[in-house]
């Protein structure tokens, strides 16, 4: 007998076991629905908490103040020697000029301050610097290096404030290095536990069909005629669960996005992360993730679950 | 063809032997009734011969070969030999009665065709033509233990094993299966019955091994029902 006609079969037999056994089949379905609704939540909140924290790493930065009488070419030989290090992933310059303008648009509403700047007479801001590193724990090494310069005192730099960003570099640095390890130690542990459930579910299916499974042995079924309808009923359930997760995931994101756990007051913390956009542009991602996990859950729960009521 | 060589089967440590020291030959063709008191060693001696259990001691020879030392394929081909049909009728439940039988073929590798055409073939000659589309649930006893027959018979093996197969049929559904089963000797399978019901062994008039306790205690070429 060809391998294709025993393939032929056994499907035959999954999909008929899959339609007749109805109320187990929606059952199983059930439970993987839920498991793999729980990973697409995951998979959205991770991607919103990295956006997020980049968005916050940018935001970041050390800003290194200039004397007003510090020269262009004083400004751009820190400026230089800040590019050339390791450390440093851009240096943007503000010259006087910028400056006094972006003070008087910022203070454009109050024209005591704009009266004041003006009966000066002359610009009395400096140039800047601003610094942003590659990584948040950096910023040490870029300020101690921007310190030395200051100590010095012949390079025009006024101020340094890192001191000021410091605290909140740190934090940052710490919420972005636990908050990392925390969403792998969680998706671990909930990944094992909707491995157990959906396991059990599968294995009391499977259960429920032992007698069958002694009777195909006593009939003198091989181990893989037995095993493969099993199979493929544990891939449909998987594929099924999926199909239904990533269409609904479509009205959930756009319309209730608090049931993925980004609810509006999260907002803040999530700033501009769109779920329903990400969604959209990473469907291919979410189609082969959501899919092959259910398939692959379905099919290797059945295959350790039918395992144990194979005898000879 | 089938021999028992001093076989013993003890299922746990420190409890009494289910089977004890059991030699039996078993010649092709013979119609071979087994009966006794529950517990008396009836069906272990026949799942030794389908290797569902395997004895403690001694061996059991199916033609020329020691089932114990069989590979697993081979054991598969062995089972695909045997037909059994049980007290319990063991019908697959999700499978109609065409399905049930198909199975045996499809395991045993025959083409789709072949299957097609046996298939009516195997369920008029146990008189459940009409019924080939039928769930097992939605049949009698009698018509359950009549698929059952079929199933078993459908490979044309050369045994036939029967344990208990009318206990729980009434009289006139007794009746016909073992009339079946004598049909099915006629046409020269070697057929093993097990059996509490003495008008069913009474009728047969066939050979008759007794057991009590799990020891042969009478083996009677024309027998009756005597214990």
């Amino acid at each position: 007998m060809s391998f294709w006609t025993n393939i032929k079969r056994v499907s035959r037999y999954g999909f008929i076991g899959f339609i007749r056994n109805g109320l187990v089949s929606v059952a199983a379905v059930f439970i993987l629905l839920i498991a793999l609704f729980f990973q697409a939540n995951l998979m959205i909140s991770n991607a919103a908490m990295t956006q997020t924290l980049e968005e916050l790493k940018e935001k970041v930065g050390i800003t290194a103040y200039f004397q007003p009488g510090a020269s262009e070419e004083q400004v751009m030989a820190i400026k230089q020697s800040l590019e050339a290090l390791p450390e440093v992933a851009l240096v943007s310059y503000t010259s006087r000029d910028q400056a006094l303008a972006d003070f008087r648009e910022r203070h454009k509403s109050d024209q005591l301050t704009l009266q004041a700047l003006d009966e000066l007479g002359e610009n009395p801001l400096g140039a800047s610097l601003d610094v942003q590193a590659k990584e948040p724990s950096q910023y040490e090494t870029v300020a101690a290096f921007l310190d030395a310069r200051q100590v010095e005192g012949t390079n025009g730099i006024d101020k340094v404030n890192f001191s000021d960003n410091k605290l909140a570099i740190e934090r940052l640095s710490g919420i972005i290095d636990s908050s990392s390890k925390n969403g792998i130690t969680k998706e671990i542990i909930l990944g094992i536990c909707a491995l157990i459930i959906v396991f059990n579910t599968i294995r009391l299916t499977i259960y429920t069909a032992r007698d069958e499974i002694g009777v195909m042995n006593l009939v003198g079924a091989g181990h893989w005629y037995v095993r493969g309808p099993f199979l493929i009923a544990g891939i449909l359930y998987g594929a099924i669960a999926g199909i239904i997760v990533l269409i609904l995931m479509y009205p959930i994101l756009r319309f209730y996005p608090v049931l993925v756990g980004l609810d509006p007051t999260a907002e803040i913390l999530f700033g501009s992360f769109d779920s329903f956009d990400y969604y959209v542009s990473n469907f291919v991602l979410f189609f082969f993730s959501i899919l092959g996990a259910g398939m692959g859950l379905g099919a290797i729960s059945s295959y350790l679950s039918v395992r144990r009521y194979l005898k000879m | 063809m089938i021999y028992f060589d001093n076989v013993t089967k003890i299922y746990f440590e420190g409890t009494p032997p289910a089977v004890e020291a059991v030699t039996l030959s078993i010649k092709p063709g013979e119609f071979v009734s087994i009966v006794g008191h529950s517990g008396a060693g009836k069906s272990t001696l026949l799942k030794m011969l389908f290797a569902e259990v395997f004895p403690t001691e001694g061996a059991v020879f199916f033609g020329e070969y020691d089932i114990q030392k069989l590979s697993t394929k081979d054991l598969l081909k062995l089972r695909r030999n045997i037909g059994t049909v049980f007290q319990d009728f063991r019908l697959l439940p999700t499978k109609n009665v065409y399905e049930n039988i198909a199975f045996a073929l499809e395991v045993a590798g025959k083409s789709d065709e072949d299957i097609q055409a046996d298939v009516p073939h195997v369920l008029d000659l146990v008189g459940l033509g009409e019924k080939i589309w039928s769930f097992p649930h939605e049949l009698s006893g009698g018509e359950q233990q009549r698929v059952a027959i079929a199933r078993a018979l459908v490979n044309q093996p050369d045994v036939l094993i029967a344990d208990e197969p009318t206990g729980n049929l009434d009289p006139i559904n007794a009746h016909d299966i073992v009339e079946i089963l004598m049909r099915i000797n006629d046409l020269g399978t070697t057929v093993l019955l097990t059996t509490h019901n003495k008008s069913v062994v009474d009728s047969v008039g066939r050979r008759v091994v007794t057991m009590d306790q799990g020891k042969v205690v009478r083996d009677d070429p024309h027998g009756t029902y005597v214990l």
